[in-house]
């Protein structure tokens, strides 16, 4: 017994530590395969770990007039990220921080996340700051409906919210993968994760003109160390987002024993699944522009009304 | 003498001394006067709370006093479900009790600067009348004694007499403002409209069950014919309904809560809405032993409409107190979503899943009680400190006013259902009862698949612009630059408004981090309410653990877990990236410094959403341009308005209004001012009664 919960602490580390460091490279390897679409070169797996290296040794700045919630934000940011990273089954099941955080605990720790940057961005008495603020709470009001309704529909099956049992529920019984409401409800998801992780088509994630940000606005006044933590807190949140669709809807993989084999192939397969998500979203990105601000909330309904009707197929054509 | 008899003793003694004490107190000054309505206040919210613990620890208590009401007796029955209203109303009593005591101070205190809220002489004295002063104790004992009423006309009277004691809060500035005044019209039509329809459902009721206690109605009721038992719920619901702030009826909160002062609002929108709340337990689960299922998916219904419509509203509100007021609305609308939810699984049966609904719509009152009493004081705050009440005009307070803006952080965090403040923990237990309605024991029906999806996504969308409304109400008025003149010269409130801003925020914290502790005696609770029973629907220690469903959440290892991690990530960050942190002017487009009149306002914050849902909210924009005198090319300034009216409000009110004034317009005809007709309109009437008498004998 105490060397299985030993493996299994030692799992909670290893997923931490996975996704920590995996998270600039999974937006690096997304970058590369964009440009490698694109016809460019590319700069290559290591850049976003040697931008973070360059702006935690240059000079944090805040602007005149801020309060304490602008130099906290990013680090109430990346702490709901590592706190997710913990909780949730990315490598193993056997987490013993499983009873935590399930599903919707974990949807809202991701709003606490947008929320400590989008008061900052208030915070910043800037009129970006509080154009991106204003954005990113109403893309995360009207994404909230669709993550909890998709929840509801994956969590009927099971009869738990609880992530470790959705993971283990797939594993045993592969069959309802394929079930209509399993495949609505990952249409809808993966909209919200979209939407979720600031990517096309309602978020540029590479743009630089202001009006048309939403994150990057959001964050226009951080400069230095404060940079950097934002920048590894959303390029986690990514990786969680994708290693959390990942897991719910292809759970094949993840580690429902504790010991070191298990947990070895857990992270095997945990790393080639979100690549693999990751590529085809860059790779998706490239045929796409980015909507005009005020189609991102049809774009939104449009996923509520895959959760609703995903709900409705679990009961009805169960 | 228990627990219950020493509180329900204080608060009478407290209620007594208030109508006694403070008129006579004419010599006395206004500081001092002050001083005991505030004191007398805490004292009955002390009593409250005694009394109310008392009950929850399990004693039951009652007292029948004949002859003391006419036509009736005096009867008091004091259950589990009436102490948890007790404890509630008493401790956010004992909290505004403390904080009044400084808010006709702070408004002394700087005087010197122009606000247009008190431009006449005598506009304090409206708070520091001797009226309003005797009103506030007593307005509390009211509430603390519903609860504990046990006949219709005990219950009756103290109900009315918590309506008049508010209704001369509400009037207290009455002088001062216009708008007070026709807040005080709205308010006590609504609230009479309202107690005649509990009037009329309880008189029916107690009629049928031959009996007027509540403990004779209870053992008649299984009785009565399903066609009674429903007029009197639909009766009983639409007063409470009304009094709980419940779309239609909610026309009020809006009005009166933003023109009381604000330690009245805070009593009004934390403890008398969550009456009309136990209205609708005591009569629904209680007195009626719950009903068939079409009542609860009515309730579950106007629940959800009011949760979106309230939210929808606040978030296109930019009066601080009137976003509160909606806000209200729409927590009160997640409850009753909760307790229409329950009702609805009570009726087929099902009771652990009716009880896990029920904890949580109970557990959500709770904390709403608590975190909506302190953002109503931290509004109060910032009106006696500033003269504001307009979000566009806030800003930058949390320089000038740290504690309050501490505290009104930590009320907004509670409020918008995040972790780790005390709105998550109730929020998702609701989201747990709603999402294993399908998957419980035996086979859901058609009713509970469609409405189930629906109340999740009601409250999912209701949580997440929640959330965008409390980043605005906290983010626009307390961060970045002060866009005006008053909220740059903001000063922080006495020590005694912040000591009971403090009070609340630590039952907020305490019910954040630690709910388990209060869920024991809410399940005493659901034992006052028989088609529910007494099941254990949570348990745990650190993990918040169902019963019958595998769900589970620690909200302390949350809390810790984010804290933590912040406070580590930033220390560690700190000995890494070695350079110190810099103040610099805000980037201005490479050249101009940016004014604060740049910034994004409340209005402009909620621009998008108010936009999305521009069908319902229907915003009337007013744009004037100026152009130059010499080009029409060139513009010399831009004003831009827009007015969100409520539009509940606009299509159904208008003609009931008409209607009650063509009514008005007629009996004015009867009434013509000669004596002589008068005179024969007694003999008619007179002659009618004994043709009457004569052909019915």
């Amino acid at each position: 017994m105490n060397t299985v919960t030993s493996w299994a602490v030692l799992g909670v580390v290893v997923q931490v530590l996975l996704v920590v460091a995996g998270a600039p490279v999974l937006v690096a390897l997304m970058r590369q395969v964009r440009a490698r679409l694109e016809g460019r070169v590319g700069a290559g797996l290591g850049q976003p770990w040697r931008d973070l290296r360059k702006l935690m040794r240059k000079e944090p700045i805040a602007p005149d007039g801020s309060t304490i919630i602008f130099t906290a934000a990013p680090a109430v940011a990346l702490s709901s990220m590592v706190l997710i990273a913990a909780a949730a089954p990315f490598i193993t099941t056997t987490s013993p921080l499983d009873g935590v955080a399930d599903l919707y605990a974990v949807v809202s720790l991701l709003l606490v996340a947008s929320i400590a940057l989008a008061l900052a961005g208030l915070d910043t008495g800037s009129a970006f700051g509080g154009m991106g603020s204003s954005r990113t709470v109403t893309v995360a009001a009207l994404a909230e409906p669709t993550l909890l309704v998709a929840g509801f529909a994956l969590s009927v099956r099971v009869g738990s919210s609880n992530l470790a049992s959705l993971v283990e529920h797939g594993q045993r019984a592969p069959g309802t993968i394929l079930s209509p409401a399993t495949l609505l409800a990952a249409v809808a998801l993966w909209i919200v994760v979209v939407a979720e992780a600031g990517r096309l088509p309602v978020d540029n994630p590479s743009t630089h003109l202001e009006l048309t940000m939403i994150h990057e606005a959001t964050i226009l006044e951080y400069a230095g160390r404060d940079l950097a933590l934002v920048e590894l807190g959303s390029a986690m949140r990514l990786a969680v987002l994708l290693g959390l669709w990942g897991n719910l809807f292809l759970p094949w993989g993840v580690a429902t024993t504790a010991g070191p084999g298990a947990l070895a192939l857990g992270v095997v397969v945990f790393v080639v699944k979100v690549a693999v998500l990751g590529a085809v979203l860059a790779a998706s990105e490239v045929f796409m522009a980015k909507w005009r601000l005020f189609r991102v909330p049809e774009l939104l309904a449009g996923s509520f009304l895959f959760g609703v009707l995903a709900v409705s197929s679990s009961f009805f054509l169960a | 003498m228990s627990l219950i008899e020493s509180g329900l003793l204080l608060v009478a003694g407290a209620a007594a001394l208030a109508c006694v004490g403070t008129p006579l107190s004419s010599r006395a000054s206004q500081a001092s006067r002050t001083m005991l309505s505030g004191a007398l206040t805490c004292l009955v919210g002390l009593g409250g709370v005694l009394a109310g613990v008392g009950a929850l620890a399990g004693d039951s208590w009652s007292v029948t006093v004949p002859r003391l009401l006419p036509l009736s007796q005096a009867v008091l029955a004091i259950d589990p479900l009436s102490g948890l209203f007790m404890t509630l109303v008493g401790a956010v009593a004992i909290a505004t009790g403390i904080y009044s005591t400084g808010y006709p101070h702070s408004h002394d205190h700087d005087h010197d600067h122009n606000h247009n809220h008190d431009q006449t002489p005598d506009a304090a004295g409206g708070i520091g009348s001797r009226t309003v002063q005797a009103a506030l104790p007593l307005f509390a004992a009211a509430m603390v004694a519903v609860p504990a009423a046990g006949n219709v006309t005990t219950f009756l009277v103290l109900w009315e007499l918590m309506a008049l004691a508010s209704l001369v809060l509400v009037l207290a500035e009455h002088r001062a403002r216009p708008e007070v005044g026709q807040a005080g019209v709205w308010y006590a039509a609504m609230t009479h409209a309202g107690l005649v329809a509990i009037l009329l459902g309880l008189v029916v009721f107690a009629n049928a069950a031959g009996t007027e206690t509540f403990a004779g109605m209870r053992t008649a009721s299984v009785g009565l014919s399903p066609a009674t038992r429903s007029l009197v719920f639909l009766l009983v619901f639409a007063g409470f309904g009304s009094k709980a702030g419940l779309v239609p009826l909610h026309v009020w909160l809006p009005r009166a809560h933003p023109e009381a002062p604000s330690y009245v609002s805070a009593l009004m929108s934390a403890a008398m809405v969550n009456l009309g709340l136990y209205g609708v337990l005591r009569v629904g689960f209680d007195l009626l032993g719950g009903g068939p299922r079409w009542w609860w998916i009515l309730v579950l219904a106007v629940g959800a409409l009011s949760a979106l419509y309230g939210v929808l509203q606040a978030g296109a509100a930019t009066d601080l107190k009137r976003l509160l007021a909606y806000s209200t609305t729409e927590n009160l609308g997640l409850i009753f979503i909760g307790v229409g939810a329950a009702g609805m699984f009570a009726a087929a049966g099902d009771a652990p899943l009716a009880s896990l609904l029920m904890i949580a719509a109970v557990l959500h009152t709770v904390n709403h009680a608590a975190f909506k009493t302190l953002l109503f004081l931290g509004a109060g705050a910032v009106l006696r400190s500033t003269g504001l009440r307009d979000l566009d005009k806030m800003g930058g307070l949390a320089h000038r006013m740290p504690t309050t803006a501490v505290l009104f952080g930590l009320g907004a965090l509670g409020a918008s259902g995040l972790p780790p403040g005390n709105g998550f923990v109730s929020e998702w237990l609701l989201l747990q009862g709603l999402i294993h309605s399908l998957s419980g024991a035996g086979a859901p029906d058609v009713a509970v698949a469609i409405a189930m999806p629906l109340a999740v996504g009601a409250v999912a969308l209701t949580a997440g612009l929640g959330v965008a409304m409390f980043v605005k109400a906290f983010g626009v008025g307390f961060l970045a630059r002060p866009r005006s003149a008053e909220a740059a010269v903001a000063t922080e409130v006495p020590r005694s408004m912040r000591a009971g801003m403090a009070l609340a925020a630590v039952s907020c914290g305490i019910l954040a981090l630690a709910p388990l502790a209060l869920v024991r005696s809410l399940e005493r609770v659901l034992v006052t309410m028989p088609s529910i029973g007494d099941e254990r629907p949570v348990h745990g220690a650190v993990e918040l653990q169902l019963s019958g469903i595998t769900g589970s959440m620690s909200p302390v290892l949350i809390a810790l877990g984010l804290t933590g991690g912040a406070l580590l990530i930033a220390v560690l960050v700190r000995r890494w990236g070695g350079q110190p942190r810099r103040t610099a002017l805000v980037w201005g487009c490479g050249g101009t410094r940016l004014s604060p009149r740049m910034q994004y306002t409340a209005t402009a914050y909620a621009e998008p959403l108010t936009r999305v849902f521009d069908d319902v909210l229907r915003p009337e924009h007013d744009i004037n341009i100026t152009h130059h005198v010499e080009s029409r090319y060139l513009v010399e300034s831009v004003t831009y308005r827009q007015r969100v009216s409520d539009r509940i409000e606009n299509r159904l009110y208008p003609p009931l209004l008409a209607a009650a004034l063509w009514w008005a317009a007629m009996a004015r005809r009867l009434q013509n001012g000669s004596v002589h007709r008068y005179l024969a309109y007694g003999l008619v009437g007179l002659l009618v009664v004994l043709i009457a008498v004569g052909v019915t004998s």
